[in-house]
């Protein structure tokens, strides 16, 4: 995800005192980062007459049989599709606005420096006031709430930003040399952005994707008082926990790092597979020479 | 407040010499004309182009081409500043606007009186609430800034395999694709009277009592917004490390730094973008916050914003307004003090 600077001395060096230091406070914060989630995960699987706290009464899986049941009080199944479909379309238009608007801010333009604060305004707003601002337009405008409209906008303004600043730190490290042999290689504009561009910022891009996707699937400050009456997934979580408390929100945690991990499994092996296939492809040795 | 601006190494200065140098190199294919000398002061010593005069900027707009450069920017800005200025420009301006107005029971009227305004800041609560917000930001700013800056150099730094970084990176960003209401309950059961910990601190005879101070507490709310904001910190501090040349801090060894001093001279003010980023994202969280505050604190902690929301549950728009302008002005002023720290749009937009 990041490439770090490598040291000079190799990894058999001794390794500084600094470093088991950093790797006890790094196992520290895995703990503390994990723990409660551990305790969530085990009480997913509490027994049908237990309760949120320990002592574990038994253990079924009751409460994930009750995630996908719709006759509860929350609908969760169907928030979870609204929730899903929301976070494609808002990770999709991130994409493609974020990463046009980082080209463009490659050159200095009148107004861009307008634009800069306004993203980071944008960024910074307590969540909950972009959510009542844009919840009020609609309503001046005599306009219905709606997923894909009021929500969808409210959630837009937090993408955006991130989707640029992420942009900003992709496009530093592209170097323009790429563009100018492109050019000089006789490429139109177009086949300069399709195969020279493009392909060289995707790592970027799917950071920008995949960040989108989690900000809004997890959104709820700014949804809350723009989505009118169909409810997204955190905003059912939201509604279950004042209502009653029960074991089904730490299923739908242990469900949701299960996936989680399934997901980020299967890319590695993806990424790893394709890193293994362009070493050999670049194992071959190039025409003329000697070794 | 963030940093000690310190006297730049001569390597750090050679090395930025060095970039601008390649800066004008290569933007030699955007210059109005091919050839043309830039005129002296028209490029900062980090090679971002500012025109300073306006004579040079004159000039490019006239010149065909690079009025062709401003059309392309602006075309490729133009759905990102038409979304930010609709749906949150405008809105931020019509809660400027009813901030103003007059209010009862069954709707808001059209007026121009400062009574919300005043109202809301001749309550004491108003001062206690966000003197509140300001103490856990500050506490959770300065625990997060230490977990993050170690976290991140440990991982930049000290970690020298890329798949392996990779791979830990994932480690700490997993749990944050679980709901962050479900992550902030979770520390119900493991904070409670019978819950995890104390259980373990029981079982290791550390206490003979239950803690209760652990849960529905300043503690809890701190601890929580710990877990949930850390990552935030992490992410922009990572990234501005790992553009640090490794032959700098080869240098500061060479040189005789210790290595307290090569991070405080070097490190430091190298990763002072992501310092201030990572900072203003964690600040305006906290203090953004209304579900931490109301969950963790067992009522007896509010926040500026759960206030806000019980009035526009109430329907009290105006007022709801004027308490939404007081924390909009009230963060923009911490973010400009950040801003003025560290230039992040200079570092950002190179």
């Amino acid at each position: 995800m990041f490439s770090g600077p490598g040291r000079i001395s190799g990894p058999s060096a001794d390794r500084p005192w600094t470093f088991y230091a950093l790797a006890a406070l790094f196992g520290g914060w895995l703990l503390f980062l994990y723990g409660p989630m551990l305790v969530i995960y085990i009480l997913s699987f509490q027994g049908p007459n237990g309760g949120v706290t320990f002592p574990m009464v038994g253990t079924s899986l009751t409460w994930f049989r009750d995630i996908f049941r719709p006759e509860q009080m929350a609908n969760l199944p169907v928030a979870f599709e609204r929730s899903i479909a929301l976070a494609a379309v808002v990770s999709i238009l991130t994409v493609v606005i974020s990463v046009a608007a980082g080209l463009g801010f490659r050159r200095r333009f009148p107004g861009s420096g307008i634009l800069f604060y306004l993203a980071v305004a944008s960024l910074v707003m307590p969540s909950l006031l972009v959510g009542f601002g844009i919840g009020l337009g609609f309503q001046v405008l005599g306009l219905p709430h709606g997923l894909f409209t009021s929500a969808l906008g409210a959630q837009l303004t937090w993408t955006l930003p991130f989707g640029l600043f992420t942009m900003f730190a992709v496009v530093n490290r592209f170097n323009r040399s790429y563009e100018e042999a492109a050019n000089d290689l006789g490429a139109s504009p177009w086949q300069r952005l399709r195969y020279v561009t493009l392909p060289i910022l995707m790592p970027g891009i799917i950071g920008i994707a995949m960040g989108a996707f989690t900000l809004s699937y997890d959104e709820y400050a700014r949804t809350t008082l723009t989505i009118g009456t169909r409810n997204t997934l955190p905003l059912e979580i939201y509604a279950l926990i004042s209502s009653d408390t029960s074991p089904t929100l730490f299923a739908i945690g242990t469900l949701t790092t299960a996936v989680s991990f399934l997901l980020i499994g299967i890319t590695l092996a993806v990424v790893l597979r394709m890193q293994r296939r362009r070493r050999q492809l670049n194992s071959v040795p190039p025409l003329g020479s000697t070794g | 407040m963030m940093y000690v601006p310190t006297k730049p190494l001569p390597r750090e200065r050679e090395r930025s010499r060095r970039a601008s140098a390649e800066g004008e190199g290569d933007r030699v294919g955007t210059q109005p004309e091919f050839g043309t000398q830039p005129e002296p002061g028209t490029h900062h010593k980090n090679g971002a182009y500012r025109p300073a005069a306006p004579l040079p900027a004159l000039r490019a707009a006239l010149s065909r081409k690079a009025g062709e450069g401003y059309l392309v920017s602006w075309l490729q800005v133009s759905p990102l500043a038409l979304i930010l200025i609709v749906l949150f420009a405008a809105p931020t301006f019509l809660f400027l606007v009813v901030s103003f107005f007059d209010y009862d029971r069954v709707g808001i009227y059209p007026a121009f009186l400062l009574d919300n305004y005043h109202d809301l800041l001749t309550t004491p609560a108003t001062l206690r609430v966000y003197l509140s917000s300001l103490r856990f930001a500050v506490i959770v700013w300065a625990i997060t800034l230490f977990l993050g800056f170690n976290i991140a150099w440990f991982l930049i730094h000290h970690i020298r395999s890329a798949m392996m970084r990779t791979v830990l990176f994932l480690l700490i960003a997993i749990p944050f694709w679980t709901s962050g209401i479900i992550r902030t309950i979770a520390w119900i059961p493991f904070l409670g009277r019978n819950g995890a910990f104390n259980q373990i601190l029981l079982a290791l005879r550390i206490t003979s009592q239950p803690l209760t101070f652990l849960l529905f507490s300043d503690f809890a709310v701190v601890i929580t917004y710990v877990h949930l904001f850390t990552l935030l910190m992490v992410g922009p501090i990572a990234n501005a490390m790992s553009k640090i040349d490794p032959a700098l801090l080869e240098a500061a060894r060479d040189a005789g730094a210790s290595r307290w001093r090569t991070m405080v001279d070097v490190v430091i003010p190298l990763s002072k973008t992501g310092i201030a980023l990572g900072s203003i994202l964690v600040f305006t969280q906290v203090m953004g916050d209304y579900f931490v505050v109301k969950t963790m604190s067992g009522g007896q902690s509010a926040s500026i914003v759960s206030m806000l929301s019980t009035q526009i549950q109430a329907m009290e728009y105006p007022p709801a307004s004027a308490n939404a302008m007081v924390l909009v002005t009230f963060v923009a002023i911490l973010v400009a003090a950040m801003m003025l720290v560290v230039d992040v749009r200079k570092e950002l937009v190179k």
